[in-house]
């Protein structure tokens, strides 16, 4: 289970010393989240507590769902959890408030890490796709990447800029490409997204790049044409690699909703979705609608985004993933 | 994905129908079923139970003891309560009395502002043949200040922009100072992206706000947020006193719950929904539409896709080939009731339709009907439902007795299919229409 660097990527080489983000900064952030959180349970005036199970009463249940809800986990994980949790307990093999905010936290963890939770960069090149709805961090999450993965891992990196669509989508993209100082390939608005990735892997391997992520345009995934394009351009990437893309990152919005879930469905669907990223988590929403996703179709989060600067970029780990959720 | 609350009411409530009254226990567990529903649709979980107490309360009340249906009855009162709190009393937009009228926007990272900024721009020129400009304030992200003048450029608007070296507060100013001396109608600002806890960035949009004095704040809100968005909302609202909201991503198949979210904390109405990526997907929001969406019986997109999605293209190439064969039976018929039903119930089917909804009033579309009819038909052995002209008197009165109707209602039946395929078979004469194009076409 990755919650460093150097534990999520697997690079065949021994990993550099830097690569270890200091654990205090790691800290630093899910406490942060959790402060946030608290805030709100005040602004809210909800009568969420700091732990859920400081008393061990009928309302303590209830107090439980409605913090999975709260959370954006949804009806249907959060009954599942609550069950398993109810079980255990009413078995007696859990007593008293701590150990059931264990207990917790530990289904929620393992609920949360449902498969492969690295990423495995042995290939050359290795090929990531960037999908996901409008406006939910594709492009800056690559920006992050590349910037890691150049700094961190000394890999050399070339983008794709593949959103050909909205306005000014290649130029953003090249901004991130000049601040994580790496290569990219772009082609004119409005031409094909395929195209532009089947150069940026022959860019590749030519120039001998390590890595090469490919950006996409923003869609709904109840648009069929723009989903079925996604599979193309997926299927020309297949085409010059047979094992590639060999991640296709799939990027949720913390502050989405139970559509997550549908997002994750579909995507999933036309483009074999191997890892969420998980934005936005620097606000005060819980994203648990990645533990629906981990739950229902065994798609684990691999990346947390925590911020719009370059270095804002996490492991997922599912231990302080769950503790933010409760609140312990 | 999700069942259609009025199906789970159906199913919940559907021992009342023998006793026909609604008592507590009753409305309890319809209760259930809504808060379910609501939370499915990421209505903030404070939302729901303050609305489904209102509505509990309605419930209780007389209207609904005479009721015959019981389920619907409930969600009548639901959809109602619904459109009631999504509308009421709002504000349009202001419209200032010396030029120009300023348009602050604002809302979340990636939420829409910058599109909706080119969207708003468009539907002011066309709609009210202002001319408008657009202040570039989002010196953070990446290429913003180029997206909003490609965004301008296509929608016809005026960019004030000083590139990403100044601050956005001096940018606002200097824009608005503009737009006066240059006499436009409307200057829209275009801000960064920002999150309700971000102390800074908060406080400089107070700035930009102190400084524009706009007349119109407006909050941008993705229709995909979820129980979040009531702190995003009361956030906003503290800071810059935002007079509306414009709901984007409303394409998509969201239910858009965080729309009754905002609307319940903070009583700002909801002005516009964006519907696309395009610029001109952009128009008012209509509450009652919202409300049907929320509450799972969706609205005119969601029927398109749905229609799609539920209606069996193998089935309706069949279907048409029987038509113009002149085969089509009672069994045929009832297929094509099972497909339509699968959607929801009928009356709200048609509901959806824009422009429809206000002259069904008087017109009586009842689910029960259709009830009956199929009740009738299940009734008919497999030989009478393929040659209907088997049915004499006794074999009427025995369908009449196994499907709890009478004979009249038989009689009607029979007689209505009797001219639906002599409809049939005119129309496959002349120019009928694909069955399988109408389903897939839009
Ligand atoms: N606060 C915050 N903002 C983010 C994060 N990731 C992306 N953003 C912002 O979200 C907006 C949309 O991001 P972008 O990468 O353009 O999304 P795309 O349309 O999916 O490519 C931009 O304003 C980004 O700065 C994050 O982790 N935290
Ligand atoms: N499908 C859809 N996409 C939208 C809508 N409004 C905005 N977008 C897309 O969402 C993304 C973010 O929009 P943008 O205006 O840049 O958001 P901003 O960061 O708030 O300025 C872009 O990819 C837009 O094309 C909408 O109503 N429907
Ligand atoms: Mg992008
Ligand atoms: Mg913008």
């Amino acid at each position: 289970m990755p919650s460093s660097w150097n534990e999520l990527f697997i690079t065949g080489e021994d990993a550099p010393a830097a690569a270890e983000a200091p654990a205090e900064e790691r800290q630093g952030f899910f406490r942060r989240l959790r402060q946030n959180l608290s805030k709100t349970r005040e602004a809210l005036g909800a009568e969420l507590q700091a732990s859920v199970f400081q008393t061990l009463d009928d309302e303590a249940w209830e107090r439980l769902e409605e913090t999975l809800i709260y959370a954006d986990v949804g009806a249907t994980t959060t009954a599942m959890i609550v069950e398993r949790l109810e079980t255990e307990a009413g078995s007696g093999e859990l007593s008293g408030g701590e150990e059931l905010t264990r207990r917790l936290t530990e289904i929620m963890a393992e609920v949360a890490r449902p498969g492969e939770m690295t990423i495995d960069l042995r290939p050359h090149p290795t090929v990531i796709l960037m999908v996901g709805v409008n406006g939910t961090g594709k492009t800056t999450t690559i920006g992050k990447i590349a910037w890691h993965l150049q700094r961190e891992l000394g890999k050399s990196v070339i983008l794709a800029a593949g959103d050909t669509y909205r306005a000014a989508a290649v130029e953003q993209l090249v901004e991130w490409s000049d601040r994580a100082g790496c290569d990219i390939v772009r082609a004119a608005h409005g031409s094909d997204p395929g195209a532009v990735a089947f150069d940026a892997i022959e860019a590749a391997k030519a120039r001998g790049h390590d890595v090469v992520i490919v950006d996409t345009a923003g869609r709904l995934h109840t648009q069929h044409h723009l989903m079925d394009e996604l599979t193309k351009v997926r299927r020309v990437i297949q085409k010059q690699i047979p094992d590639a893309p060999h991640e296709t990152l799939l990027t949720i919005d913390a502050t989405t909703g139970q559509n997550g879930l549908r997002q994750a469905m579909l995507f999933r669907e036309a483009v074999e979705v191997s890892g969420i990223v998980l934005t936005k988590l620097d606000g005060t929403a819980k994203g648990g609608i990645a533990l629906a996703i981990a739950q229902e179709l065994g798609v684990p989060v691999k990346l947390i985004g925590i911020g719009e600067s370059l270095e804002d970029l996490r492991p997922f780990d599912p231990d302080d993933f769950a503790r933010a959720i409760i609140g312990s | 994905m999700f069942d259609t609350l009025s199906e789970r009411l159906q199913s919940a409530l559907s021992e009342v129908r023998s006793h026909g009254t609604l008592t507590e226990d009753d409305i309890n567990k319809a209760m259930r079923q809504i808060r379910l529903a609501l939370l499915e649709a990421d209505v903030n979980f404070q939302v729901v139970k303050r609305f489904t107490a209102a509505v509990k309360e309605r419930a209780l009340g007389a209207d609904v003891l005479e009721s015959l249906n019981p389920g619907q009855q409930v969600v009548k009162i639901v959809d109602e309560e619904l459109t009631a709190l999504m509308g009421g009393a709002g504000r349009d937009l202001v419209f200032a009395s010396s030029r120009p009228t300023v348009i602050l926007m604002a809302g979340l990272q990636g939420s829409g502002k910058t599109t909706a900024c080119g969207k708003l721009a468009r539907h002011l020129r066309e709609e009210h043949k202002k001319d408008v400009a657009l202040a570039a304030c989002d010196v953070y992200r990446p290429a913003a200040v180029d997206q909003l003048v490609k965004v301008g450029s296509q929608v016809g608007a005026t960019v004030y922009e000083q590139g990403t070296g100044r601050d956005p507060i001096d940018i606002a100013e200097w824009a608005l100072g503009r737009a006066k001396s240059e006499g436009r109608d409307v200057l829209i600002v275009d801000t960064s992206g920002r999150l309700h806890i971000d102390a800074d960035l908060m406080k400089e949009l107070a700035e930009i706000k102190k400084r524009t004095k706009p007349h119109n704040v407006l909050l941008v809100v993705d229709a995909m947020t979820g129980q979040d968005a009531v702190n995003v909302a009361e956030q906003f609202a503290e800071t810059a006193n935002f007079d509306g909201v414009v709901m984007t991503k409303l394409d998509g198949d969201a239910r858009g719950g965080a729309a009754l979210s905002v609307k319940a904390v903070t009583g700002k109405p909801i002005l516009y929904a964006s519907t696309g990526e395009k610029l001109d997907a952009f128009e008012r929001f209509h509450p009652d539409r919202m409300a049907q969406r929320i509450l799972g019986m969706g609205d005119v997109m969601t029927l398109v896709e749905k229609a799609e999605r539920e209606f069996d293209e193998k089935k309706a190439e069949e279907l048409e080939r029987k038509i113009r064969r002149q085969e089509f039976t009672f069994d045929d018929f009832l297929d094509q009731l099972h497909q339509v039903r699968r959607m929801g119930p009928v009356s709200g089917l048609l509901k959806m339709i824009p422009g429809l909804g206000s002259q069904l009033s008087g017109l009586k579309i009842d689910d029960r009907e259709l009830d009956r009819v199929q009740a009738i038909i299940t009734s008919m052995t497999p030989e009478e439902r393929a040659n209907p002209s088997l049915l004499n008197g006794s074999r009427r009165r025995r369908i009449a007795l196994g499907s709890g109707t009478n004979v009249s209602a038989v009689n009607q039946l029979v007689k209505q299919f009797g001219q639906m395929q002599k409809m049939m078979k005119a129309l496959s004469q002349g120019k009928m229409p694909s069955l399988s194009q109408l389903a897939r076409g839009r």
